[in-house]
């Protein structure tokens, strides 16, 4: 039986309201889509530990939060990727990789050679972070996390801040990835075209609520109690999303 | 005269590293936190700039002298006075020193963001393993700063070494003051070698500054 990650958080982060209930299995890629401003972002960032509202998370049945519970985000297997790369400028390419992998437990199921070389790091290890093209960052940030060991990656729209050419270059590194590794990922976008290529499916967000795409058709229910104007973000969500009207 | 030379670079040594080390938890703290009155601490460790340094003197006498409520605490210590002691030079010192050290400090730490400490957190490095490996080194200009600075200004001071320390040559004489006692008495040859030496010093470590701000815009770019 496929493990899921679950959860619900409520709250607040400055006028922003959150009320987001979810559940996925932890298997291949989940993309996470909706309007800006649904916050994606804030979810990603409850489910790494790195913002604490109210509420609770499961992953594979282990509590990560709950009513008594909060594991920081030091103690949480994840893998992180920025919108930017946010690689540590004082460290090399190699001294990036290295940070999170040195700190993770010892049985290390991704290998240093490996996420090289599936990432096409290997010339780029020596050099400082400084004059990394942005392409190439995103490539060290992605192999840095996958160094860590996580059981869930999560990944804040890693390409939206790439140029169509460096966006190019790096599809094909996350497809293989998708291909060769079993690490569940969330992945935010809102760009269809990236979603067809890597999602095995799509949550998808706006004002704060998930509305589950699988099945793709919202639910009546799901859709009860927002406005109109909500209605037309999730809607415009979805067809941004490559889907299509059923009914 | 190697005495005075001595007495006051182990003065400005040792504040620079006591200092250092004080400041890096307040500059941390005070980067950190969003509410108003942390504004409040920020300005009582700036007021040192502003205040005349007798007054500085004046209070810190006080409040070393055997008869105040500080030095009471120390009293069981065996320690009934630090007025006019090597020792209560250094805290002197590093009262006046503070805001050198805990502003540079602070600035880095701002300048750095939230972001690096969050990515740390994300590679499993634990609070204080962050702050060591990710904070630290990428605040380390503002370390330099902080140090250069803070050194400086203790070789620098006049006022409050002169109140609470009083001069006692071989333990709390430093240059400034010598330089006043020789000019007092006439002696302009030794004072003019002690002054411009002083004159040399501070010229070298504004420009060391000057240069590391450049080499630190160079590499921003």
């Amino acid at each position: 039986m496929t493990e899921v990650i679950e959860g619900r958080f409520t709250g607040k982060v400055g006028v922003f309201a959150l009320d987001a209930a979810f559940s996925f299995p932890a298997q291949g890629i989940t993309a996470l889509s909706g309007p800006s401003g649904a916050g994606k972002t804030t979810l990603l960032r409850c489910i790494a530990g790195l913002t604490r509202l109210e509420g609770r998370l499961s992953v594979g049945g282990e509590a990560w939060q709950d009513g008594r519970t909060f594991l920081p985000t030091h103690r949480r297997p994840i893998g992180v990727v920025f919108q930017e790369a946010s690689l540590l400028a004082h460290l090399s390419v190699r001294g990036n990789l290295a940070y999170g992998a040195r700190r993770s437990p010892a049985k290390a199921e991704v290998g240093f050679d490996d996420t090289v070389e599936l990432l096409g790091l290997a010339p780029l290890l020596g050099r400082s972070t400084a004059n990394l093209s942005g392409g190439e960052r995103q490539r060290v940030a992605l192999g840095r996390a996958l160094l860590s060991q996580p059981r869930l990656l999560l990944m804040d729209e890693p390409l939206s801040s790439l140029d169509a050419a460096s966006k190019a270059e790096i599809l094909p590194y996350l497809e293989r990835l998708h291909r060769t590794l079993a690490i569940p990922a969330l992945y935010i976008s809102h760009d269809a075209g990236e979603i067809a290529r890597l999602a095995d499916r799509v949550l998808f967000m706006t004002a704060g609520r998930i509305l589950s795409a699988t099945p793709a058709s919202p639910s009546d229910k799901a859709l009860a109690g927002l406005s109109a104007q909500q209605r037309d973000a999730l809607a415009m969500a979805a067809l941004k999303a490559g889907l299509t009207p059923q009914d | 005269m190697g005495e005075v030379i001595w007495t006051t670079l182990k003065l400005a040594g040792l504040t620079t590293v006591l200092l250092l080390i004080f400041a890096t938890p307040v500059a941390w703290w005070l980067a950190r936190r969003r509410a108003w009155w942390k504004e409040v601490v920020a300005a009582v460790t700036t007021l040192p700039i502003i205040l005349p340094p007798s007054v500085l003197g004046f209070y810190l006498l006080i409040a070393l002298a055997p008869q105040s409520p500080l030095m009471g605490l120390l009293h069981p210590f065996g320690i009934r006075t630090l007025a006019f002691s090597f020792t209560g030079l250094v805290i002197g010192s590093m009262v006046y020193s503070l805001p050198f050290a805990v502003q540079p400090i602070r600035s880095a730490f701002e300048a750095m963001g939230p972001r690096p400490m969050e990515a740390a957190a994300t590679l499993r490095a634990a609070p204080l393993d962050a702050f060591v490996t990710v904070a630290l080194p990428l605040a380390r200009r503002g370390f330099l700063t902080a140090a250069i600075l803070v050194f400086a200004h203790t070789v620098g001071e006049f006022g409050v070494v002169l109140m609470i320390g009083g001069g006692i040559p071989g333990k709390t004489e430093v240059i400034s003051v010598r330089i006043y006692q020789l000019v007092e008495s006439l002696r302009y040859g030794e004072a003019h070698a002690l002054a411009a030496g002083v004159v040399v010093f501070s010229f070298a470590a504004l420009l060391a500054l000057l240069l590391l701000d450049r080499r630190a815009e160079e590499q921003g770019r």
